[in-house]
């Protein structure tokens, strides 16, 4: 019947077609961003990631992409640090203990933290955020541990501190209500027996809520990291932006880049095509990590949640 | 709730020594709707009380208004007493945590911990009350499987997840969970409603053993169940408790019409 | 054994309470935010300000109109590529997605939702600004649709598969074709949802300021032609924060001020009517 009619096979094979438009953006991406990135990597080799070095002027042309990868780790970094505990909490908070009246706007102020464009992320940063940072943390810990390598450093706000913690605030909606989510299918039985046998609210969420949840939470703080990872404008505005060696982050308290920014910065005033090609290289990088962090969020996020869902229909 | 004080001295005094749990004008609710009305029922120590009734009748939520779970659920309230040795469960001062180690439960579909081993599962309990690791846990593990006969079933895979064993082992296991704690009494919640026949007839011979050592409140579906594993039966209707006695007189020689309509298989 | 009790109790309330602290700690910053971005924004706006273009310093204050302007312009040129392309992708997984083809397309898409936005704008440099020649509002506009098309298909595949079946077998059993029961009995049935999740997409790359760095460029002119180089809020936003003098910072925050009001009455718009909905 269908095949007299093709009406019904057209509109499928045009809807197949199309939504093979995922696969050619990411088809045109990868192939854009490995052939951009073949010169550098041709002059460099492997060098180009272990590299410190990054100066364009012809002639004597040097660039590796350490520092910006060091950056970009070490940021995100102190964003889960500061981020998963945070989401945890609220996400325990929303599911276990908020009352009822409150669920429902509380959820809704959290999510609007990711509603909020990164650029207003580090406009704040930048003008706001950073004197908190300065002012309550970085000059008393400076001031009295400021002999901590870790410490070390002029403390001036723009820096890995700063833009670990802005990521951090970035990162939350994301983790938070995926964790709500796993959380709330955890089974109401196991909760019951829990309670039965005289745990408290606390050790029931600790040892058998978040114990059951744990792969999914797990799911969610790495799609938090995928977050950080390609978080751009935001850092860029607040964390100093330094070039070479002195962009390696060797303390809380010292300017950096990570591979975003230092696209973001460099990208449009490159001219050669080594330079530009260089940018790319780490672009190229930085889509690599990304690709295997978020593969990995999915697999593991989508699994728990199947399985859950199966479990509790 | 104002003449709450007299009430409770008087009943206190009433009170006699083999009276293990008694309920004084116990009325529960979920929102709006009304799930039990005014229950005075008493549980007799060392005995196995059975409740039964068609289902919605409000005998689940009574079982759980006598170790205080029932206000886990967020629209759950309840006003009236329940005395455990002559104390209100709800009084102020008390916890709810410690009165749960004292009346233990055991819930319709059995669930074992499923991240937690067969060991940890009945080691749970302790655990939360800081028992270490070491021979005296491994000692109550081992007597509560025992109590629980599952012992000799288990005794070599107690690493295993608790989930890894069969329905009617998970729910003996759940048992065994609810004892390690030594609790005074146990409440079952239809425990076999999800097995099969042979699970559930070995479920029955652990309940007639434990009133040895424990007080059983066991809700059932099953007036056959009820009959067999019973001291006493309430029978209980639209949130109210209808009938209570001897399980004998109430099977053989109902004095309510409504009773005996259930019981003679008339309606539920 | 009690002391062991109250310290278990002790914990329990610390507990509590520190998940209240987390709930607390999320929220100073967003509210800083949207105090910051009024207190400093609201005094900026003006007629003259909305319309015209940048002026000069000591001269005159000028405003942010062209990259109001750009900024609309690069939302309705990326909702015309982005949303019939995403909202067709999203219908195939949903209705014909039982196939491995389609859910390895399912799992690309999810792939690309998260692709950080800055490598889009490379894509995009490389594709659109070196065929052409020239930054462009178009290349703009194909970065933004790179990061829309995921999330619309996402989206429009969780709508459609919330239309129970039966809607989808009682047109089919009125002799339509597959086709026409999907355009005309089942898109419609899934409209609340879609327009949601469309209308949030579109509120994310409203904000979006990476891929545009590396493709409209950012100026101070007025709409020149989809060809041309182009302004857009976010841009501004980035580019005057950066600059040494206190009048153009403190446009910044003006334009902070529009693209936040942008963002939030999508958002929160969205949101209060498809609440209203599912009350009904």
């Amino acid at each position: 019947m269908n095949r007299k009619f093709t009406g019904d096979n057209v509109f499928k094979i045009l809807a197949a077609v199309i939504a093979a438009s995922a696969v050619v953006i990411l088809i045109v991406t990868a192939y854009t961003l490995v052939s951009g990135s073949v010169p550098v990597l041709q002059r460099f080799g492997l060098g180009f990631f272990a590299g410190t070095q990054w100066n364009p002027v012809e002639g004597r042309e040097i660039f590796g992409a350490l520092p910006y990868v060091l950056g970009t780790l070490v940021t995100s970094g102190i964003a889960l640090l500061i981020g998963v505990p945070l989401s945890i909490g609220i996400a325990v908070f929303l599911v276990e203990m908020a009352p009822k009246a409150l669920r429902v706007p509380i959820a809704y102020l959290v999510e609007l933290l990711a509603a909020v464009p990164s650029v207003i992320y580090g406009l704040w940063g930048l003008f706001v955020f950073r004197f908190w940072i300065q002012n309550y943390i970085e000059i008393p810990v400076s001031n009295s541990l400021g002999w901590l390598p870790i410490f070390s450093g002029t403390p001036f706000g723009l820096d890995v501190l700063t833009a670990g913690i802005i990521l951090a605030i970035m990162i939350i909606p994301t983790v938070a209500s995926i964790s709500k989510e796993v959380i709330g299918a955890v089974p109401n039985s196991i909760r019951e027996g829990a309670y039965s046998i005289g745990a408290t609210k606390w050790e029931v969420i600790r040892h058998w809520v978040l114990s059951y949840g744990r792969s999914g939470i797990f799911g969610a703080v790495i799609l938090g990291l995928g977050r950080a990872v390609g978080e751009t404008m935001a850092v860029t505005m607040v964390i100093g932006n330094t070039i070479g060696p002195a962009a390696i982050p060797t303390s809380l308290f010292k300017p950096s880049q990570t591979m975003s920014s230092l696209i973001a910065n460099g990208f449009l005033e490159s001219t050669a095509s080594l330079e530009k090609s260089a940018y790319i290289g780490v672009g190229l990088f930085l889509l690599l990590l990304s690709l295997i962090i978020n593969i990995a969020a999915h697999v593991m996020v989508t699994r728990v949640l199947k399985v859950k869902g199966g479990a509790v229909e | 709730m104002n003449s709450k004080e007299n009430t409770e001295k008087s009943y206190t005094e009433q009170m006699r020594p083999d009276v293990k749990m008694q309920s004084i004008g116990l009325n529960a609710w979920f929102g709006q709707k009304q799930a039990l009305k005014d229950i005075n029922l008493t549980v007799k120590a060392n005995a196995v009380t059975a409740i039964i009734g068609p289902s919605g009748c409000g005998k689940s939520t009574f079982i759980r208004t006598l170790n205080r779970m029932h206000e886990l659920v967020p629209t759950a309230k309840m006003s009236g007493q329940v005395l455990l040795d002559g104390k209100d469960i709800y009084a102020d001062e008390v916890d709810p945590v410690q009165i749960r180690r004292r009346v233990g439960m055991v819930f319709q579909k059995p669930n074992p911990f499923p991240t937690m081993s067969i060991y940890d599962n009945v080691a749970a309990g302790l655990k939360l009350t800081g028992a270490k690791k070491g021979k005296n846990l491994d000692e109550v593990v081992k007597r509560s499987l025992e109590q629980a006969t599952l012992w000799e079933e288990v005794k070599d895979d107690l690493k295993k997840p608790g989930t890894s064993i069969s329905g009617g082992q998970q729910q003996r296991l759940c048992i065994a969970r609810a004892i390690a704690l030594q609790p005074e009494v146990i409440l079952m919640d239809e425990p076999c409603s999800a097995l099969d026949p042979i699970a559930t007839a070995k479920i029955e011979e652990l309940i007639v053993n434990l009133k040895n050592d424990y007080t059983v409140v066991i809700v059932t579906h099953s007036m056959q169940q009820a009959a067999r594993v019973s001291d006493f039966t309430a029978f209980m209707y639209l949130g109210q408790l209808v009938e209570f006695g001897e399980t004998s007189g109430v099977f053989e020689n109902p004095k309510n019409e409504l009773t005996e309509k259930y019981i003679t298989g008339k309606f539920g | 054994m009690i002391n062991n009790y109250a310290f278990r109790k002790f914990k329990n309330r610390l507990f509590f309470v520190l998940c209240l602290a987390c709930v607390v700690i999320a929220i100073v910053p967003l509210l800083s935010i949207l105090y910051e971005v009024i207190a400093r924004g609201a005094p900026q706006l003006s007629w003259e300000f909305l319309t015209q273009g940048p002026g000069t310093i000591g001269v005159s204050a000028g405003g942010i109109g062209p990259a109001i302007q750009g900024s609309l312009i690069l939302i309705g040129l990326t909702s015309l590529i982005g949303i019939p392309v995403g909202i067709l992708s999203g219908v195939y997984l949903a209705e014909f997605g039982n196939n491995r083809y389609a859910s390895a397309m399912r799992t690309v898409n999810d792939v690309l939702t998260e692709f950080p936005s800055i490598i889009v704008g490379i894509t995009a440099f490389s594709v659109v600004v070196l065929t052409m020649g020239s930054f462009s509002a178009i290349a703009g506009a194909v970065a933004l649709s790179f990061i829309l098309i995921p999330v619309v298909a996402r989206t429009t595949e969780e709508s459609l598969k919330l239309v129970p079946n039966s809607v989808r077998e009682a047109s089919l059993a009125l002799g339509a074709h597959k086709w026409r029961t999907t355009l005309s009995v089942v898109l419609p049935a899934a409209k609340s949802g879609l327009v949601t999740g469309t209308l949030l997409a579109v509120a994310r790359i409203a904000g979006e300021t990476a891929p545009l760095i590396m493709t409209v460029l950012g100026n101070t002119y007025f709409f020149q032609g989809f060809g041309q180089p182009m302004d857009a809020l976010p841009l501004r936003i980035w580019r005057n924060a950066l600059q040494p003098y206190p009048e153009l910072q403190a446009q910044g925050w003006g334009a902070a001020l529009v693209l936040i009001l942008i963002v939030l009455a999508l958002n929160i718009g969205v949101r209060l009517a498809s609440r209203g909905r599912f009350r009904k």
